[in-house]
Formats: structure tokens, C-alpha cells, sequence
């Protein structure tokens, strides 16, 4: 694949390692269940970090807290050392945080184009439309089909080139390879691993670990709504047992 | 044969406001979720407006045009965000009764002032008269009443399903939290909507003024009348909703001459066939 | 998402207990007013409006559906039960029956009609359907047209009572109301109402449990219309005439209004509404159209504020069930 990426990072952007995402006890709450029981993690400039955690453990839920999209949250988000336990969603974006959503959040009213446009840009930086058709080709075919006509490696591809454009440096993927084919799968594991090339930070979740093991630094595994341990790629092989306990598998 | 296009003509008339009202009302239900019953209190507003910048500063028919859907625009605007704001979350049915009661309100206030007959408001100038058409003599007026309407109607349709604006709205429709937590302010989108939606409403209260006397109660009837356009219609789709709101015009027309008993009730009676027959109406999205 | 009647506690044995004493203290409240010297018709007149807030609040508070459209309940029954009493000139409680029945059979075809749509189009379509029947009375011409049906004989009841006596007549409606009282009541606490309630909280849930759902509505929906046209055979009696203002949508708001104030889904709720803005119209009768923009403030204060009416409220600040 040619190399494409030339964007430059924004000047906030702390190379080598200063610490973007800081979570302290984050709890939250789904109208009234009580789904997270505090949170304790951080994400580190241009790392890609992966929660690992069985079904209903909590991983979407940590996610959208983040982005400030549950109302009732507690604790302590730092992104950039600034904190946005209180801040909306929208400032939230604003502030160069990008969701990509579990259920993908292709809307059916829209025709590709205007999925694709719809996440206005926040920051500078982001990729040109160019640049997202060069990573995912068969998108520039489809511009005019309806949103949701698309098959599900499409619509996630989509999802992902979608939050590319608007310059933001911290990209949380909600489960980006559920319910796709192995070849989808592949590409997807090296569009993460060329973001990453290019300074993006990324928080991801998987219930996938072989595909999470080829793109992440450093994993949490998460039960309950709690972090209960977390370790590096490095460590992982010494770790698989251990994984195997947590996730059931 | 002059007299059936003659109702013709007034089926149209009466379909473009129709269409104009069942557009703010399927906008509005669609970012809001809100049926709203002060719609009909709102297009009286429009009109009273008109009256008002006549008689009170001379500013005459055109600058009611762009004047009065501003001005109730706005004042429907601070309706959402002091009143309306509050009903996120709480089962539809109190949206409906909080703007039925908005409606009392609005219009029990003008009713104290002027009370229940119409006030007269003059056909501008340019407007005036008609042309002989040889099948029937075109009211010049009445004729503008139904091109403007049109492309009011066909604007604001381009506006919603060809503009990057439009597919903003569009979205939020389907997915609110999403499409805040890219970066749009979703809570400003929605007044802003609401503000359209009564916008239109308020325009059609000024193309109203001329041919319908300006009273209090005028959007009491009409917006029942909308109810079942709507109903028919479904709120699925902008474009069923302006079609819809014109064919049903040109029926009841048509049923006032061939049948005028009817009239007044064709449009209910066309609402429980088209329930009996297809539920969901006829571009319908189920509520 | 909060339904319209969350408000409902659920119904215990003890609920139960503690409705049928607030029952035979109204009862017995209601059965000294002749001997108060408060005007017997004004209690009469609002009895009749209690009745028929009763009758809507079984179809919103137990069956989840609003209905805006109850005026053409009150309105058929009553121009039924004058011509009936009028001009075939039927005893009292043939009129009454008439009455009844035609609001039956209305309701039985409208709710055909409605039933099929959930929520906000319910109600737009009621609104609709009483709004074409206020323009098929408007034209038809036994009901008179703007001037209604006028001086109807009040007769005998059962050829004993004579109900041109106030006191006798207050009587009369006064077991009017509590019959149907009791038959809402009864109804409530019923299996029937159980699945009501069900229905109401989670009918894909009720739906899946294998009850058709669609009949248990219509039944109450028609239950419902009975009640509002027993409600308007026996405003006949009290007012005398049959007129439009018993169809118009004004009226169907009315009655949502004084349902709202008193408290959606409670049992005495609309009873205690009905009381309140009947005397507020009393009080505010010189007022002209400003009572058309209290009731409006109505409305929005109790949706925004006071959801739960004013039983609602007492109920629920001693936590029982009323």
C-alpha cells in the first residue's frame, strides 16, 4: 500500500510518552444500574491500549463515559491533563476525543457521502478526503449508496475513516472487528497499525485478543466494571493463562 | 365547469397551507419527538403579525414575508428552550399536552383582545386582481398563494435531504447522542428546528391573512384538519408530507363540489379508510 | 423513558382497603350535600364530570392511551338521550339507556378504528374522529345545529321519582356516579385490569405472553366510551339540553385537564380534577377567555411540575394507593 499519511500531528501532542487519558474511579450509571464501579487507567501518547473483558463487563460503557455521552459519571477523566468528567460530549469532541461506536452508528438517512462528511473537524490535522479514499477505496465507489446498504466491513470501514477526518488525535474503536470476515479483519489490523505509524493513540476494545495482540502496546482486562489487572504486550505470552480465566475462553 | 376549477384553485390553496403545516409539524416530531399542538396557535400568530407591522408601522405584505416567520420564530424558539426543554425523556403524550396547553394560552390571550371576528388584512397591490385563463378566471393573489407555497415547500426540502446542514438534522433525527458526541451541538440543532418548523407555520399565517380574515381562533380548526393530513401521511418523509398535504387540498375541493356536505369532513373520513386499510399511513414510518 | 403513569403504585390488599374507605367517606361526604345548602347543581354538574373523568382515566391510566376525543362520548349520548326523552318522548330510564347505548356502539366503532395505532396517533386519531362528528352533528338535523336540543322533560324515574325536584334528582345522579364509580373501580381491581396494567407497562411483553393484547384495549376503550355516555345521559338530566359545546375538542381538553390536575392513573384523581375546574370555571365565569389562558397555565404547570396531580400527590406523599 502506497504511503499516504503526511499529516502532522498536532503541537499539543506529547511525543514519547506523556500520558493523553488518565481515568481515576470512574463510575457510571445507565439511568439506574450502577454499571461502572471505578475505572482506573491511563493511555499514554501514541500507544495503542486494548480492555480486554468478557460481555457486559463494562469496555462500551468506559468508552462512552469518556465521551461524556452517559449523564450520570463520577470520578475523574484527565485528557491532555485537562478534566472532562463534567465537560458535554459535543466540547468533548471539540477537544480532539473521536468514538467509533460499537454498533458502527451508520445512519440510515444519509447516504455514504454525508456519513462520511457528517463529524465536522475539530482540529487541524486530520486526513483529507483523499487520503481516507487511498486507505479505503471501496468507500469512494459507494458515495452514493444509502448509509446502511452497505455490508458490515463497509459500514466499518466507514465508521473509522469517518473520525479520521476531523483531526482528532485520540481515537477509542468500540469493537471495530465484531461480526467481520478474517480479510476485513486483517485490513483493519493494519489501518490501526498505520494510525498508530502516523502519532494517533488509540483505546481500544476487543473481545478478540489475537487480533488486539497484533496492534496493542498494553492491555487492562476489565470485570464488573472494574479494572482487575493490566499488563504489556510484552508480558502477554506469560499472561495467557490468566487471559484465558478472565475472558472464559 | 369554471366553478369545479374554481374549487380547485381554493383545494390548493387550502393544500398549501396543509402542506406547509403537516412540514413543521413532521420536522418538529421528527428532531423532538413532539407532536406539536401549538402549531396551529402559531400560524395565527403569523398572521396577527402581518396585521400588526401593517397597522402599527406600515410595513406592508413583503416585509411581513420575511418579518413575521422570524419574529414567531423566534418567540418559538424561547418556547423550546424555556418549556419544551424540559420534556426530554418523559413519555410522548406530555409533549402533546403541553403545547395543547401553550395553544390555550396563546390563543385565549388574543381572543381577550380581539375577540372572535376576523380582522381584515388588504391583498398587496401587486397582487391584486386576475387573469382570464379561458376555463377559468385565476385570481392573481390566489395563484401566488400556491407557486410561493410550492417552493417554500420544495426549499425547504432541498434544505433537509440535499445540504450538509440538512444531513445534520437528518442524522440527529435518527441518533442525537451520536452525533453530539461528534462535535455538533445537538441542543442548538433542535431549536433551531423547532424555530424552523414554527417559521413555516407563521409564513403560512401570512400568506393566510389576505384570504382568510385574521382571528384568533383560525388555527384552532386548521390544526385538526393537520392532524389527520398527518395521520394519512405519515411523518415518515418530508416529501409524503408536502404531497400529502396538497392532494388531500385538491380532494377536499373537489368534494366541496361535487358533495359540499362533505367538505368539512372528507379529510377525517379519508384518515379512518386509509387506518382501516393501511395502518401505518401511507408513507408511513410507525410512530 | 418515564410513562405517562409511572405514578400507579401497585395494587395490594391493603391498597385496596384504603381505596374503599376514601370510597364510602366520599360517598357519605357526597350524600350530605343536599343538606348543606351548596347548589345542587353545581355538584350535580360536577359529578357528571367526574363520572366522565373517570371513564377517560380508566383508558389512559390503566390502558396507557390517550384519548383526546371523549367529548364525542359525552355529546352522542346526550343528544341520543334528548331526542329520546324529547321526542319519543321515553321515560328517564329508557333515555338513560338510549344514551348509553349510543355511546356503546360509538365506541365499539372508533375504537375499531383507533386501537390500531400506539400512543401519539391514538390520540390524534380520536381528536380527529370527535372533530368529524362535531361537523356531522353541526349538519344534521335532529340535533338542532348551534341551538342544541332544548327543554327535555325530566319525568319520573322508574314512574316513582320525580326528577324536576332538585334533591331527588341529585340522588339519582348521585347513584348515577357511584355505580360507575364502583364498576371502574372493579374493573381496576380485576384480572382484566391486571392485564391491563401489563398492557400498559410493556404490551411486547404482555404480547409474547400470548394475551391479544388489541382486544384487551378495544374492551376498555369501550368500557371507557359507556362510562363518558352514561356520564352524558345524565348531564342531560341536570342541564336540560344537548348542545355542540358537549362535542367540541374544547371539551374532550377539558376533561384531559381536569384528569391531569386531579392525577393521571390515580383512582379519585379525576373525581377530585373534576370538582376543581368546575368550580374554577364557576368562580371565573365573568372572566370571558381568560379562563381558556388559566387553563392553559394549567396544563403547563402540571406537565412541567406537577405530573402527579393533586391525588397523585397526596398519595404519594403517604405512600398509599389512591
Amino acid at each position: 500500500m502506497p504511503e499516504v499519511m503526511t499529516a502532522t500531528r498536532p503541537a499539543e501532542f506529547v511525543a514519547g510518552g506523556g500520558t493523553i487519558l488518565d481515568v481515576r474511579n470512574l463510575q457510571a450509571w445507565y439511568g439506574e444500574s450502577h454499571i461502572l464501579h471505578g475505572m482506573n487507567f491511563n493511555v499514554n501518547a501514541g500507544e495503542v491500549v486494548t480492555l480486554l473483558g468478557r460481555n457486559g463487563a463494562g469496555k462500551t460503557t468506559t468508552l462512552k463515559s469518556i465521551m461524556g455521552m452517559l449523564a450520570k459519571r463520577t470520578g475523574s477523566v484527565r485528557f491532555n491533563d485537562r478534566e472532562i468528567i463534567r465537560t458535554t460530549s459535543d466540547k468533548i469532541a471539540r477537544l480532539g476525543i473521536a468514538l467509533c461506536p460499537e454498533e458502527r452508528g451508520i445512519f440510515a438517512s444519509l447516504d455514504v457521502r454525508e456519513n462520511l462528511l457528517l463529524p465536522p473537524v475539530v482540529r487541524p490535522g486530520g486526513l483529507s478526503l483523499d487520503q481516507i479514499f487511498e486507505l479505503f477505496p471501496n468507500l469512494k465507489e459507494r458515495l452514493k449508496s444509502q448509509g446502511t446498504k452497505l455490508s458490515g466491513g463497509e459500514q466499518q470501514m466507514l465508521a473509522i475513516a469517518r473520525i479520521l477526518r476531523t483531526g482528532a488525535s485520540f481515537l477509542m474503536l468500540d469493537e471495530p472487528t465484531e461480526g467481520l470476515a478474517p480479510v476485513i479483519i486483517q485490513q483493519i489490523g493494519h489501518t490501526i497499525a498505520r494510525l498508530k505509524k502516523e502519532g494517533f493513540t488509540i483505546l481500544l476494545v476487543e473481545q478478540n485478543f489475537r487480533f488486539a495482540s497484533t496492534v496493542a502496546d498494553r492491555y487492562y482486562v476489565v470485570e464488573h466494571g472494574k479494572v482487575i489487572d493490566g499488563f504489556s504486550n510484552a508480558d502477554l505470552a506469560a499472561n495467557m493463562d490468566k487471559l484465558h480465566t478472565y475472558l472464559g475462553v | 365547469m369554471q366553478a369545479l376549477f374554481a374549487q380547485l384553485l381554493v383545494g390548493l390553496i387550502n393544500g398549501s397551507f396543509y402542506a406547509l403545516l403537516s412540514l413543521g409539524l413532521a420536522v418538529i416530531f421528527g428532531m423532538l419527538n413532539i407532536i406539536n399542538f401549538a402549531h396551529g396557535a402559531l400560524y395565527m400568530m403569523g398572521a396577527f403579525c402581518a396585521y400588526f407591522l401593517l397597522n402599527l408601522t406600515g410595513l406592508g405584505y413583503w416585509w411581513a414575508l420575511l418579518i413575521a416567520p422570524i419574529v414567531v420564530g423566534i418567540f418559538g424558539m424561547i418556547l423550546e428552550r424555556t418549556l419544551l426543554r424540559w420534556l426530554t425523556g418523559l413519555d410522548h403524550l406530555y409533549g402533546l399536552l403541553l403545547t395543547f396547553g401553550i395553544a390555550l394560552i396563546v390563543q385565549g390571550i388574543f381572543q381577550n383582545y380581539f375577540g372572535s371576528s376576523g380582522l381584515p388584512y388588504a391583498i398587496p397591490e401587486q397582487l391584486r386582481g386576475g387573469m382570464n385563463l379561458g376555463f377559468m378566471f385565476l385570481p392573481i393573489y390566489r395563484g401566488w398563494v400556491v407557486v410561493f407555497s410550492l417552493v417554500v415547500c420544495f426549499a425547504t426540502w432541498f434544505l433537509i435531504e440535499r445540504t450538509r446542514l440538512g444531513a445534520n438534522l437528518r442524522a440527529a433525527t435518527e441518533n442525537p447522542t451520536l452525533v453530539r458526541a461528534f462535535g455538533i451541538n445537538v441542543p442548538r440543532m433542535i431549536t433551531l428546528t423547532y424555530g424552523l418548523g414554527v417559521g413555516l407555520a407563521a409564513l403560512a399565517g401570512v400568506l393566510s391573512a389576505p384570504i382568510n380574515q385574521v382571528r384568533p381562533l383560525m388555527g384552532a380548526d386548521l390544526i385538526i384538519v393537520v392532524f389527520a393530513v398527518v395521520v394519512i401521511g405519515g411523518m415518515g418523509s418530508i416529501m409524503g408530507s408536502i404531497i400529502t398535504g396538497f392532494a388531500l387540498g385538491v380532494i377536499e375541493g373537489l368534494t366541496k363540489y361535487f358533495y359540499p356536505e362533505a367538505s368539512n369532513t372528507v379529510v377525517f373520513v379519508l384518515m379512518v379508510l386509509v387506518l382501516l386499510v393501511k395502518p401505518t399511513g401511507l408513507t408511513g414510518r410507525a410512530a | 423513558m418515564t410513562t405517562i403513569t409511572d405514578t400507579t403504585l401497585p395494587i395490594t390488599p391493603r391498597a385496596v382497603r384504603d381505596e374503599m374507605i376514601v370510597f364510602v367517606i366520599m360517598a357519605a361526604l357526597l350524600a350530605l350535600v343536599p343538606w348543606t345548602g351548596i347548589y345542587p347543581f353545581f355538584v350535580m354538574q360536577a359529578l357528571c364530570f367526574a363520572l366522565l373523568a373517570c371513564a377517560f382515566n380508566l383508558l389512559i391510566g390503566y390502558g396507557g392511551l390517550l384519548s383526546f376525543g371523549h367529548a364525542m362520548f359525552l355529546g352522542t349520548a346526550g343528544y341520543a338521550s334528548a331526542h329520546a326523552l324529547k321526542v319519543w318522548g321515553l321515560p328517564p330510564e329508557l333515555g338513560i339507556i338510549v344514551g348509553v347505548l349510543a355511546a356503546c356502539a360509538l365506541s365499539v366503532i372508533t375504537g375499531y378504528i383507533s386501537i390500531r395505532r400506539q400512543g401519539i396517533y391514538f390520540s390524534m386519531i380520536t381528536l380527529a374522529l370527535s372533530q368529524l362528528l362535531y361537523f356531522i352533528y353541526l349538519q344534521t338535523p335532529f340535533t338542532h345545529g348551534e341551538d342544541g336540543i332544548q327543554g327535555i322533560p325530566q319525568g319520573r324515574l322508574f314512574g316513582i321519582l320525580d326528577l324536576s325536584k332538585p334533591t331527588t334528582l341529585y340522588y339519582v345522579v348521585l347513584v348515577g356516579f357511584l355505580g360507575g364509580f364502583l364498576l371502574i373501580f372493579r374493573t381496576i381491581n380485576s384480572p382484566f385490569g391486571e392485564v391491563l396494567k401489563a398492557i400498559r407497562e410493556n404490551e411486547p411483553r404482555a404480547v409474547s405472553l400470548g394475551y391479544k393484547t388489541d382486544h384487551y384495549k378495544l374492551l376498555a376503550y369501550i368500557l371507557s366510551g359507556s362510562l363518558a355516555g352514561l356520564a352524558g345521559a345524565l348531564k342531560v338530566f341536570v342541564a336540560q339540553n344537548a348542545s355542540l359545546t358537549d362535542v367540541h375538542w374544547s371539551m374532550s381538553g377539558e376533561i384531559v385537564l381536569m384528569t391531569l390536575v386531579g392525577g393521571l392513573g390515580t383512582v379519585f384523581g379525576p373525581v377530585v380534577g373534576a370538582f376543581v375546574i368546575i368550580a374554577m370555571q364557576q368562580y371565573l365565569a365573568g372572566f370571558g377567555q381568560w379562563v381558556q389562558v388559566i387553563q392553559g397555565v394549567i396544563f403547563v404547570t402540571c406537565v412541567l411540575t406537577f405530573r402527579r396531580g393533586v391525588v397523585g400527590e397526596i398519595a404519594h406523599l403517604f405512600r398509599r394507593s389512591l
